[in-house]
């Protein structure tokens, strides 16, 4: 993974594009518009922030931009894979390879500890149990958990559950994470540490997506994209 | 960490619900074994009270002449010694291929004499052998111990008016009268019964036989298979099985196999509902957990491998836990259903094979559509925060 990060730092190209996305739900016998026809593209090791008020379709076009919400019309294009033309197992294994999701309500197993909620992307590589075990180490140490690995979710405070679900996210090396709402459930001290740690790694290359109401989180990003009824707005 | 350990961690956390899930395959798989237990167990006490009823093969000499009758049975070369059987001819039944399926081979000399001026049938046999094959013999007086000592049936006595211990006279040769046999209702009523060897002296017909009724233990035992061997050894015999003792037995067999079918096969239906019920409700119970797999990019198969490995895994416990617990039981109830003492049971290593094979292939089918249902779960609806 990490010869993605490299390749794409050396080209101007856009690294993910979504080209003309709807997404139309039915609600009954009505239709309803989540994303309406949105263009947009994101360059490798960009930080991009998506806001707009409820309803106006973020969350929506995160789970397109993560694989999971087959849009309507138009098209996602990641390192230059038409997302979802892959099969659904394609696009299980692109996302273990390109993407890592950060939830708001942190979205970790609650009967697996610290260390084996991060080893989960692992549980599906070929990667031996040593390995799995350093690259465990590497990633809590950088979260700054390697303390807490043998604990459970729920004995873990809200900054510290979401230092593990980034750990997880990190695990596989994606050169994409998307986050909705990272912060969402958490105090504004532990938020900046989490949006600091989003920073950090956004330097080391990695392209940042991420779904916020909050503007103090706005600021940490380069770029920042405004939907309003599923529409793009700047 | 491989997909098993998210398998086993689950298990463990949900234990009770494990417990429940195993009771239901625990049920179904002891209520199965003890009825096979059982089962065998009375198929094993029928076959060997009907072994004991007497004989189940009869072998008597080719022959084209007009025959007696002995029981019902045609009985060639009484009066005219056509290729009759030999001494030696027991021997040769005892060392077929399927010997340690003969249980009692006894021979008979069969004659008809005047005994105080009156016709009588005398026959000649093994009192040992007899005695074994015709348990339900009921004696007055003693069993007959020495050569010059007779048995007669209840009808001979009365006839002959004669009792035991008093003495009667057979071609010259004196016999004292051990014990009376108390009516049996066959053709044993009739018949005085002496030592083979006298019969053979005094009839002139040493190391001659009329007839040799045979015993095979018959519990799954190929009986067409007995008498082709038997008929291979004695090429001058013809040799029949008694197929109402067979089939009465081979029906009284089957009858509660039936019934062990039909019970177990409910049973069973109610421990794929049950695990099926459990699973499904699991599967539904971890909506949000199946998200967060698909959201980091597990495979519909990888679900699938999860919830099949805990199914797997708990069936097997089940399995082994229904063996065990079924064995224990069939050990009280068996008594009380054949009310012969207890009968022998010993540690059925097939049985415990097949009760882990049942079990795991019971959770695995009644798990594969809540599994597939897992896997095709839409990881959006899965993951309501996205």
């Amino acid at each position: 993974m990490s010869n993605h990060q490299n390749e794409i730092k050396n080209t101007a190209m856009s690294f993910l594009e979504v080209q003309n996305v709807s997404k139309i739900y039915q609600a009954g016998r009505e239709h309803v518009s989540a994303v309406n026809g949105i263009t947009s593209q994101v360059m490798q090791g960009e930080f991009i922030s998506v806001t707009g008020p409820s309803g106006s379709g973020k969350s929506t076009l995160l789970s397109i931009l993560g694989g999971l919400n087959h849009p309507t019309e138009g098209k996602l294009l990641v390192d230059g894979i038409d997302v979802y033309e892959l099969s659904v197992e394609q696009r299980a294994d692109f996302r273990r390879e390109y993407l890592g999701f950060v939830f708001q309500s942190f979205q970790l197993i609650p009967y697996l500890t610290v260390a084996e909620n991060v080893l989960l992307p692992l549980t599906v590589s070929s990667h031996s149990n040593s390995e799995q075990k350093e690259m465990a180490l590497s990633i809590l140490e950088k979260v700054g958990l390697t303390h807490k690995t043998r604990r459970l979710p729920d004995e873990l405070s809200g900054g510290e559950q979401q230092r593990v679900a980034i750990a997880r996210a990190l695990i596989n090396q994606p050169p994409i994470i998307l986050a909705d709402e990272p912060t969402g459930n958490l105090d504004s001290a532990t938020s900046e540490e989490i949006m600091k740690l989003f920073q950090a790694l956004n330097s080391e290359g990695i392209t940042m997506i991420m779904v916020t109401h909050n503007p103090d989180n706005i600021r940490y990003a380069r770029r920042c994209i405004s939907l309003r009824d599923g529409k793009l707005v700047n | 960490m491989k997909l098993y350990n998210i398998s086993l961690n689950n298990l463990y956390r949900r234990r009770m619900k494990v417990v429940f899930l195993v009771l239901g395959l625990v049920i179904g798989v002891s209520t199965v074994v003890t009825l096979m237990t059982v089962s065998d167990a009375m198929n094993a006490d029928i076959a060997k009270k009907l072994d004991e009823f007497g004989a189940n093969i009869l072998i008597v000499p080719k022959s084209d002449d007009l025959s007696l009758s002995y029981g019902g049975m045609s009985i060639s070369g009484v009066s005219f010694d056509v290729r009759q059987l030999r001494e030696e001819d027991v021997q040769k039944i005892k060392s077929i291929k399927n010997r340690n399926n003969i249980s009692i081979v006894a021979p008979k000399l069969l004659n008809v004499t005047k005994i105080q001026r009156r016709d009588v049938f005398v026959v000649g046999v093994d009192f040992k052998q007899e005695f074994r094959m015709k348990k339900w013999w009921s004696i007055a007086g003693k069993k007959p111990q020495h050569g010059d000592e007779a048995l007669l049936g209840a009808e001979a006595k009365d006839k002959l008016g004669i009792g035991v211990n008093q003495t009667f006279e057979v071609e010259g040769k004196k016999f004292t009268v051990a014990g009376i046999l108390a009516p049996t209702g066959s053709q044993d009523d009739g018949i005085v019964f002496i030592d083979m060897k006298e019969a053979q002296r005094i009839f002139g017909k040493p190391d001659r036989l009329s007839m040799i009724e045979v015993a095979a233990l018959c519990y799954d035992c190929p009986i067409e298979e007995i008498v082709r061997q038997i008929s291979e050894q004695l090429p001058g015999a013809k040799v029949t099985a008694i197929r109402q003792a067979i089939e009465s037995k081979m029906e009284a067999m089957h009858r509660f196999q039936h019934f062990s079918v039909g019970i177990s096969l409910v049973v069973l239906f109610i421990g794929a509902l049950i695990v099926f019920t459990t699973m499904t409700a699991a599967v539904n119970e971890r909506t949000r957990e199946i998200g967060i797999f698909r959201s980091i990019g597990f495979r519909q198969t990888h679900i699938m491998m999860i919830i099949l490995t805990e199914a797997l895994l708990t069936s097997f416990l089940a399995g082994l836990v229904g063996y065990f617990l079924g064995f224990s039981v069939s050990r009280f109830v068996a008594p009380l259903v054949i009310m012969n003492g207890g009968p022998e049971m010993p540690f059925n290593h097939q049985l415990l094979i097949f009760s882990i094979a049942l079990a795991v292939l019971l959770g695995m089918a009644s798990s594969i559509y809540p599994a597939y249902k897992a896997s095709r779960l839409d990881p959006i609806v899965a993951l309501k925060s996205l």
